[in-house]
């Protein structure tokens, strides 16, 4: 088996013996991207010697006896929204082209202490709002399993780097399912934890009441090994959970469901959904059942409203958080020609700056803050989102995990629903109450539709907290199918 | 600048009843900044005290500066107010270029302290201010217009912005509407400001320096025709920057409101900027169509929700308030209401206290810093407190005087050179020679000298006049340049002459 094709855990492990050096882990993934890229697209910025001299200062790290983590020397793809203090961070966006931040994000300064070396920053919706990359002012990126495909959204390129073994690991955002739908449509691991226990800091924002960042891999194992390195409070975002991270990689070794009360999520399902996913779904409920879980079914009625009530509150907090692009301090400059305003040039460069999906979420956004029309739009959603909340509370009351189909279709076609913003949301319907209510969930594959061939996502959801339980039953499940398929879903993709 | 037609203040009095509010701004002086770990100090090169977060970099995330939350308590607790049990930091947007974040993180509908009040004396008389509201939020950038006649940004060639300031906690305090002031309005408002000032001072929170920008007080005033119990429209009048000054504002706006009622006109809601020189206030930014500020709940920062018993704490170690402390130092000095009031208004009180401390008799030290002070003072146009003068020193040359060793003539010309910078007290006494002459032999040659020149004031006495001696004495005292001592040159001068009491 070649370098790019082995886990995180097996790089780390491979590394950390002087099997092979961290060097040559990066060279091969860099070969790979070098490689596939030009029919793939998830990169927005690759720079080879950064990453080598990464990879030789853990390798010299390693050489002095210095004690490094499990996943040393492996390298990672960040999500083009965390910032990188020796590589350019656009959030997809033209407003931010060469933007070189002066500080690593939380996230990626942990990870580089950690000794993960960054292979580049991956391609996504235009400031995380969208489903497929579209959104994308560099273009779009390519489902690994069929090139005319989406890879997901928004981070699609993160999602598409790790099917196409460009990257072990990447790392992501998840506010209304920008980690878990990319996952499942690319058929890997991706997880959402539990709101604040992943820090924003140096995170571009787009809703932060609901954004996420999280891991993507190839198994339940890596996914949590990434998990467990970047997590735990940070005193530098006051929304990060002051609490001891669960032990996402001890419950990904328990691999085990005997006993376990598992709810089917009953809203989600019928109407709407693409039968290959609902066959695929069931029978990985049948599974779960034969493996000695509970299964019932568990009604949450306010998830039929979590759709609508995202599309008030994130784009509300977008319409805030992306007023601080206004050409003053960094990134694009329009018509400063000496003869015009400063409002004149803000108003030019926001206008040239944002494609049209953010331009929309802009102004529904300022729409629903704006007096007489809060309480209507933002109030209600907000008590919607109280209510999502006491749906999971009570379902956790009756289950220790709520499981549905990660998203009601496969990967669309690229362009299919480019045009129709209401089609494009549907892919987030049963990933946003997680977001809503600041649950854990988790996507693994669980088959491919026997309508395309294409993959099929599982979404397990735990309670606040409770991210440990989404890895003890994806790994379990993961098992479970690994053993029927004689594999990885990954391996029956088409070679690229 | 265009001229408002005014009606003179007592005809606006008789036709018109005022209402004020006052909403004030006070920087914090806390170490660093409000949502970052930046420096919050004053003066430092512009944009050196910068980072993601106040910059709004993005990614940059706030985190709440628990110490400025906790000076927010104080002052909440120093102006009798409840303290919120669990409160939000609130986005209020707007684009403005001094304004990295392009929305303000402040307090909306949650505020930290509400529903205080704070007691000022005007004349003698006891006034309740009622206050609304205190809540914590950030300060903004510094921009500067630069070409252009007003210093405003229109008509600039460009401007410049340092953001040195951007992130400095801010704290609000909004009073209710103040009616029933009458006539007083001007110096009801002014007490309020200068008490509320004095709180913040005793409390430690801010070096509340009205000239340097680190209080603002706006003032808000409306008029409504006597007998009228409607509250007319109101304007808030900015860049009033001294206490004098709040005086002032709240004077010119009541002329220039009543000229435009009694003429039939409306009062336009607006903002309006006072002008030191003029004593007038001239039109700012419109505020007719509101500005929709779309407040919503900052998602960035976890609520606000102090402990009981440490707001308890925070109460129990209360410094004795400035009200309270008059009262105490009142009593102890034995002076009268209005004394107390003069001192109150001069800021004189501490300086008082200070010399007082430093051993001077109060007497002494009122007359100094009221009296040879305070006149210094105003012909430099500064407070008291930037006179180049300790309270240490004023104890020095009381006690000097009681020594014996100045009187109050000589002890006015050592207070000059101190003032002068010719140094310490003992230091301008040495170098000027100012020291009373105690030595008889040279106080008795100068008698010597007066009686010969003023033969015919010595033959009055003698001849039992003794009224005249007054002129001899004057001679000595001129002769000796003022360093005789008086009474004993009076004593002398009789006795040589042969003649008693």
């Amino acid at each position: 088996m070649s370098l790019i094709h082995k886990s995180a855990a097996d790089l780390g492990a491979l590394i950390a013996s002087g099997e092979v050096s961290a060097v040559e882990v990066a060279q091969a993934h860099l070969d790979r991207i070098a490689a596939v890229e030009p029919q793939v697209n998830a990169f927005l910025h690759v720079d080879a010697e950064t990453t080598l001299e990464q990879a030789r200062v853990v390798d010299a790290r390693r050489a002095a006896g210095e004690d490094l983590g499990p996943l040393a020397g492996v390298p990672i793809a960040h999500k083009d929204v965390f910032t990188t203090k020796d590589m350019p961070t656009t959030a997809g966006s033209k407003i931010l082209e060469g933007w070189r931040p002066p500080y690593d994000a939380t996230v990626t300064r942990r990870l580089r202490e950690a000794g993960l070396v960054i292979l580049g920053k991956t391609n996504l919706d235009e400031f995380a709002m969208g489903s497929s990359t579209e959104n994308s002012a560099y273009g779009t990126t390519h489902n690994p399993w069929d090139l005319s495909r989406i890879p997901g959204g928004s981070s699609g390129g993160s999602s598409a780097a790790v099917a196409a073994y460009e990257a072990p690991l990447s790392t992501g955002t998840d506010t209304g399912g920008s980690i878990r739908q990319p996952a499942a449509v690319t058929g890997i691991v991706g997880m959402k934890p539990t709101y604040g226990g992943s820090s924003r800091y140096g995170v571009i924002a787009f809703a932060s009441s609901l954004d996420t960042p999280g891991p993507f891999a190839r198994n339940v194992m890596d996914a949590a090994l990434l998990h467990e390195a970047f997590s735990g409070h940070d005193v530098m975002d006051s929304t990060s959970v002051d609490a001891p991270v669960p032990s996402v990689v001890e419950a990904a070794r328990n691999a085990d469901v005997a006993g376990l009360r598992i709810g089917v999520v009953k809203e989600f399902g019928g109407d709407g959904y693409q039968p290959g996913v609902l066959a695929r779904f069931h029978e990985t409920v049948e599974l779960l059942e034969s493996m000695g879980a509970k299964v019932f079914e568990v009604s949450c009625p306010s998830f039929d409203v979590a759709l609508p009530a995202y599309y008030l509150i994130a784009p509300s907090e977008c319409s805030s958080n992306l007023a601080r692009f206004d050409a003053m301090r960094y990134g694009l400059r329009v018509g400063d020609d000496g003869t015009r305003s400063a409002e004149e040039v803000m108003a030019l460069t926001r206008a040239q700056g944002f494609g049209p999906e953010v331009k929309r979420r802009i102004i529904l956004g300022t729409y629903a803050l704006s007096s007489g029309y809060y309480d209507a739009y933002y109030g209600q959603a907000q008590k919607v989102r109280t209510l999502i909340a006491r749906d999971f509370e009570a379902a956790f009351q009756q289950v220790d995990v709520l499981i549905s189909p990660t998203t009601p279709t496969t990967a669309f076609a690229i362009g299919e629903r480019a045009d129709d913003p209401l089609a494009m949301y549907l892919a987030d319907l049963c990933t946003i109450p997680a977001n809503l209510a600041g649950n854990a969930a988790i996507s693994v594959p669980c088959g491919l539709a026997d309508e395309d061939g294409l993959p099929v996502g599982l979404q397990i959801m735990a309670p606040v907290l409770g991210d440990d339980r989404c890895y003890r039953v994806g790994a379990a499940v993961e098992k479970a199918l690994e053993a029927r398929w004689g594999g990885s879903l990954l391996s029956k993709a088409p070679a690229l | 600048m265009s001229t408002d037609t005014v009606m003179p203040y007592d005809e606006a009095l008789e036709r018109f009843e005022p209402v004020l509010g006052l909403e004030t701004h006070v920087e914090l002086g806390t170490a660093s900044k409000m949502f970052c770990g930046c420096q919050a100090e004053f003066g430092a090169p512009p944009n050196t005290n910068v980072c993601p977060v106040c910059l709004a970099l993005p990614g940059g995330l706030p985190t709440a500066n628990v110490k400025a939350i906790e000076s927010t308590i104080r002052i909440g607790l120093a102006l009798n107010c409840s303290i919120a049990e669990w409160c939000r930091f609130a986005r209020k947007n707007y684009f403005y270029p001094d304004m990295p974040k392009n929305y303000q993180i402040s307090q909306y509908d949650e505020p930290l302290c509400f529903d205080g009040y704070l007691d000022v004396e005007v004349n003698g008389k006891t006034v309740r201010i009622e206050i609304e509201r205190v809540h914590l939020e950030e300060d903004t950038g510094k921009s500067t217009h630069v070409g252009g006649a007003t210093g405003r940004i229109q008509g600039a060639d460009y401007s410049i912005v340092d953001y040195n300031r951007a992130g400095i906690p801010l704290v609000e305090i909004v009073t209710k509407p103040i009616p029933g002031t009458d006539r007083l309005a001007p110096e009801v408002a002014r007490a309020y400001v200068t008490e509320l000032r004095e709180v913040l001072r005793t409390l430690n929170v801010s070096d509340v320096r009205m000239e340097e920008g680190s209080m603002r007080s706006d003032v808000n005033v409306s008029l409504m025709p006597r007998g009228s119990s409607e509250w007319g429209t109101r304007t808030e009048t900015k860049n009033v920057n001294s206490l004098r000054s709040v005086e002032r504002a709240v004077h010119s706006e009541i002329e220039r409101q009543a000229a435009i009622l009694a003429d039939g006109g409306r009062i336009i809601q607006e903002t309006r900027h006072f002008h030191e020189n003029t004593g007038t206030t001239t039109s700012g930014r419109s505020k007719e169509e509101a500005q929709d500020y779309r407040y919503f709940p900052e998602p960035d920062l976890v609520p606000i929700a102090p402990d009981v018993a440490w707001v308890a704490e925070l109460k129990a170690a209360m410094p004795e308030l400035p009200r309270l402390r008059r009262k105490r130092l009142q009593q102890e000095w034995g002076v009268s209401d209005l004394d107390m009031e003069a001192m109150h208004n001069n800021d004189a009180i501490g300086l008082v206290e200070a010399t007082v401390a430093a051993g001077a008799p109060p007497a002494d030290a009122r007359k100094w810093w009221m009296g040879e002070l305070s006149r210094r003072a105003n012909e430099a146009g500064i407070p008291l407190s930037e006179l180049l003068i300790t309270p240490d020193q004023i104890a020095r040359v009381c006690a000097m005087v009681a020594g014996g060793a100045l009187n109050d003539k000589l002890a006015r010309q050592v207070l000059e050179g101190v003032l002068n910078g010719e140094g310490s007290p003992d230091e301008v006494v040495a170098a000027r020679g100012l020291q009373i002459v105690n030595d008889e032999g040279e106080l008795l040659a100068i008698i010597d000298q007066v009686l010969a020149g003023n033969a015919d004031a010595a033959e009055k006495v003698r001849s039992g006049k003794i009224a005249a001696v007054g002129a001899l004495v004057g001679g000595v005292m001129k002769a000796s340049r003022g360093k005789a001592d008086a009474g004993r040159a009076r004593e002398l001068l009789l006795e040589k002459l042969g003649v008693s009491e």
